[in-house]
């Protein structure tokens, strides 16, 4: 893999760039939206962030922030006709993907840029074994033969923690727990070596402890082969442990960015201030547990002003009006508030 | 929070100190249950708008036949037969010569009402006899499936010839009897469909949480499924039911083309299209007219039982 | 599986029984003079009667009478008829003629079903899916003998393109309208149930899935999305692949084919319980068969089923 050189930028952000100073992958100021019977949702309201090889990004958000359609619109996997791409880009080592043909982005799909998905029962195919739909890409796109991509895909499964690999690869699915199931599709999605792994909560469908060890998995693994991880999830506990930094997504914008401890350290944006103040805390038994008042808005009447404003404990005049850009502060950081400043200082 | 107590009377229940809406103001929202979307969708298809108006007019046609026509379907004056169509006798006359455009008119009360009666025979046999083995599971389930099986295992047409031929002679010339005889026969080998239906819904909705949460309540089996377990499950069995109609009034047509279903003194499509058989080549107005008005009838309910079906399926979202 | 196949055999078993007892009781105990058609239009002379009836055992209670001819049955001996026909030839002879026209009824169907439903499924809303759906809907709209009788005038009598009766011993392409008319309501069915899964299986998760690895589309489409589609249609065609063989009383009316159908309404008509019985018996096995084999296939198809 490329020497990794930290650089500074124009806006003070440090981040893990390849030797031309291209992030591996990056999302820049992507505006998507769906059209629905309700009307027209403006589920991605600008969106950037980007991630570099070795470095895991978290995602972080409410249901209906727009972290899957977001990672969706990097696969290429959106439903285009409810789906607009309206303005925005993506671009893999530089590389522009919303312009490039069909072709090249099935291309990226795998072998650079796999993902990984919630519900692995639902996301596996129930009709065809698991070693079949390990080895198929090896097949049809590597020109494996039957028996070694056979044998790659139980080198895979015992490589992501499966017990008795070689009688499970003739295994379906349904026949697998959660947790084995989980590990099965993270096999599958590394059989080409991809540089980039979006893992789309992986494991909001499991229970703590296999959580726990499949986080740990996803660790070695990206540790081992320096992928760059983007680890979408609302699990704030789980973010703690893996990531290097955070993008915290509102609304179908990113609301905070920065590196995870100064984040959880000094939280620079209301709503990531909310979202620390409600985890629950051991040496706070007894007090009333803090939720954030009210609800998201609804995406096809977003209103003027800061999405976050009417949930706000900081909010002022200013905030019914203007829409606060995302605006650089030291340390590599980033905060979409108009009294960032202020909060940072505090 | 609403206060306990107060659950337990009859008066509305005010929800004190109710909590202020988000600061958001947003329009107020449609209800969103199943069936008003179900509704507001359908209002929306076109077909389902063809359809009704179809079926409407049928009704009409059924209801108040003397509207369309003063003539009288039974009587007949041969030195008319089988003439074609002219302007006082629209569609023509038949054999015995009786006008076909009359005999069409009333021929329609008959065969949406055997239709109707065949699909109400089957629905409430079938979703009661369902009900009770989807819910009650067990031995009892296990019997009145098996003898679902034994009915279900009996060919249609064959089972309803049978049936129909030896009653045949039982029921003579009255027209509720031979009308009674052909409904109970239509019912007697379709109700194991709905049973099934049924029953499946019943299964799975027995299973559910919220039945478990009520029978935990101490609610008794009845309440249970009329308030938990019969919304549910009514929903398949009607979609069904509406299709069904429309089979219904096709199977009796069959049924009396074969010539065991209805007969004379009825009237109805599917006697005018038994009777025009033997004419086909001759006067081929005698099978045009009724079967034209089966095949739109026929239709009608069909496409009404898609659209239902469509506008319930949440998937088709 | 065995064990399955053999459970579900034993089931069977009861239903089989039931099934033939209950037509056997209809067509034996039910008011009805079951010697009516032995001597033509005449009543027969009551000695005659006697020995009818001592012959056939109808002087014996029901039940009596219904075991000892499953027991003949169990020999492979359905009796003869009034007109001292041996109903098991009469039955290999016309049933030979029935399965023919089911092969290219579920032929006609599975194919134009299966194309139709394709080309709608992968491409909802266009314009190919709203004629085939505004099709479908004619053809299970109108009753197949409108159908039958329809198709008989219009390529027989008027164009000529066929015979309007088929021959005597037909072969497959004599078959072909009619098997197309028996076939017309199942192929609207086949059409829509394909369309509906394959409609429903692109949006299921696992087709995301496939997509996200970077397969090709044709992969996508014709590797994970056809074998999950599949499933509920091949089980609807083995069922009724089931139903075909029970017999097409209409059909082979309209076209003259003289396949079990026809046998039976006649014997029906002359009210020769013998044959009535020895058919339904045999149709009713046919189907229980094809059911439990397509219980099985189901299973073989679906790993995720299991049968126990």
């Amino acid at each position: 893999m490329s020497t990794r050189t930290t650089t500074q930028t124009d806006a003070g952000a440090v981040t893990d760039r390849g030797p031309d100073g291209v992030p591996l992958l990056e999302v820049d100021d992507l505006h998507v939206e769906f059209h629905t019977r309700d009307g027209v949702a403006t589920v991605l309201n600008g969106v950037n962030y980007h991630v570099g090889a070795g470095e895991t990004l978290a995602v972080l958000g409410e249901s209906g922030s727009g972290k899957s359609v977001t990672a969706n619109t990097v696969m290429g996997i959106l439903p285009v006709p409810p789906a607009r791409i309206t303005s925005g880009a993506v671009r893999y080592r530089g590389e522009e993907l919303l312009t490039a043909d069909d072709e090249r982005r099935r291309e990226l799909r795998g072998e650079h840029i796999a993902m990984i998905f919630q519900d692995a029962l639902s996301a596996l195919n129930p009709v065809f074994t698991v070693g079949f739909q390990i080895g198929e890409q090896l097949r049809t796109r590597r020109g494996m033969s039957r028996r070694d991509a056979r044998a790659r895909a139980v080198e895979l499964l015992d490589m992501v923690g499966i017990p008795g690999a070689k009688q499970r690869v003739t295994s379906f699915p349904h026949e697998f727990s959660g947790g084995m199931r989980q590990r099965a599709m993270i096999a599958m999605s590394l059989a080409l070596d991809p540089d980039v792994l979006i893992a789309d909560e992986p494991t909001t469908a499991l229970d703590v402890t296999v959580q726990a060890q499949i986080m740990d998995l996803l660790a070695d693994i990206q540790r081992e082969r320096e992928m760059g991880m983007i680890l979408i999830t609302h699990d704030l506990g789980v973010v703690a442990e893996v990531a290097d930094r955070i993008a915290v997504m509102y609304a179908g914008r990113i609301v905070e960015q920065g590196d995870v401890h100064q984040l959880f350290a000094k939280p620079c944006h209301p709503y990531t201030e909310a979202l620390l103040a409600s985890i629950p805390r051991l040496d706070s038994k007894g007090t009333q547990l803090q939720a954030i008042s009210g609800l998201p808005p609804t995406l096809t009447r977003i209103p003027p002003g800061c999405p976050f404003h009417p949930r706000c404990p900081r909010a002022r005049d200013e905030c019914r009006e203007i829409d606060p850009p995302l605006l650089a502060l030291p340390g590599g950081r980033a905060s979409a508030c108009l009294f960032a400043e202020e909060l940072a200082q505090s | 929070m609403t206060d306990p107590t107060t659950a337990t009377s009859d008066k509305p229940v005010v929800a004190t100190g109710a909590a202020a809406s988000p600061a958001t103001a947003t329009a107020p929202t449609r209800t969103r249950s199943l069936s008003a979307d179900a509704w507001y969708d359908l209002r929306r298809r076109p077909l389902f708008i063809v359809a009704a108006t179809l079926i409407g007019t049928l009704l009409v046609l059924a209801a108040f036949p003397q509207l369309f026509t003063s003539v009288d379907p039974t009587v007949g004056d041969l030195s008319r037969a089988r003439q074609g169509p002219s302007a006082e006798a629209w569609f023509g006359y038949d054999q015995l010569g009786r006008d076909v455009y009359a005999r069409t008119i009333y021929g329609t009360r008959v065969s949406i009402v055997v239709g109707v009666l065949a699909t109400t025979v089957v629905v409430l046999v079938g979703a009661v006899v369902g009900l009770v083995a989807g819910f009650a599971g067990g031995w009892v389930d296990s019997l009145l499936a098996r003898i679902a099986d034994v009915f279900f295992g009996v060919p249609f047409i064959l089972g309803a010839i049978v049936v129909l031929s030896t009653f045949r002679l039982a029921v003579g010339q009255s027209v509720i009897g031979i009308s009674a005889l052909v409904i109970g026969t239509i019912g007697l080998l379709s109700w194991p469909i709905t049973m099934r239906i049924m029953r499946s819904a019943a299964i799975a909705a027995r299973n559910q949480d919220y039945v478990k949460a009520a029978r935990a309540l101490g609610a008794s089996p009845l309440r249970i499924i009329r308030r938990h377990i019969l919304p549910n499950t009514i929903a398949p069995v009607l979609v069904y039911a509406t299709i069904a109609l429309g089979a219904f009034i096709g199977a009796e047509a069959t049924l009396s083309f074969l010539g065991v279903g209805l007969r004379d003194p009825v009237v109805s499509w599917g006697v005018m299209i038994s009777e025009a058989q033997s004419y086909l080549r001759t006067s081929p107005h005698l099978l045009l007219f009724p079967g034209a008005f089966l095949v739109v009838t026929v239709l009608a309910f069909v496409l009404l039982g898609d659209a239902v079906r469509d506008a319930f399926d949440p998937k088709g979202r | 599986m065995g064990r399955y196949v053999l459970r579900r055999l034993l089931q069977l078993v009861p239903v089989f029984l039931g099934t033939t007892f209950l037509i056997y009781f209809m067509v034996w105990a039910l008011p009805g003079d079951p010697l009516a058609g032995k001597c033509g239009d005449q009543a027969c002379p009551p000695a005659f009667i006697e020995q009818l009836r001592a012959e056939y055992g109808l002087d014996q209670p029901l039940v009596v009478q219904y075991l000892s001819y499953l027991g003949g049955l169990l020999q492979g001996d359905f009796g003869e008829n009034f007109r001292g026909q041996e109903v098991g030839t009469l039955i290999a002879n016309t049933y030979s003629v029935t399965i023919k026209l089911a092969l290219v009824a579920l032929v006609i169907q599975a194919v134009i079903g299966l194309t139709a439903g394709v080309l709608t499924g992968l491409r909802p809303g266009g314009y190919l899916d709203n004629v085939v759906l505004t099709a479908t809907l004619f053809l299970v709209a109108v009753p197949v003998f409108v159908t039958g009788y329809v198709l008989q005038a219009v390529l027989g009598l008027r164009l000529g393109l066929i015979p309007p009766t088929v021959p005597a011993d037909p072969g497959f392409t004599d078959l072909i309208v009619p098997g197309y008319v028996l076939g017309s309501l199942s192929l609207a069915y086949v059409a829509r149930l394909t369309r509906t899964s394959i409609a429903e299986n692109s949006r299921a998760d696992y087709v995301r899935t496939a997509t996200a690895k970077g397969l090709t589309r044709r992969r996508v489409v014709g590797v994970h999305l056809t074998r999950n589609s599949a499933i509920p249609v091949i089980t609807f065609l083995g069922a009724d692949f089931g139903t075909l063989m029970g017999g097409a009383i209409v059909t082979e009316g309209i076209f003259n084919i003289r396949g079990i159908g026809g046998l039976v309404f006649e014997s029906i008509q002359r009210l020769d319980g013998v044959v009535v019985t020895g058919v339904v018996v045999l149709l009713v096995m046919v189907y229980l068969l094809a059911n439990l084999l397509v219980d099985v296939t189901y299973a073989l198809l679906d790993p995720r089923i299991r049968l126990d």
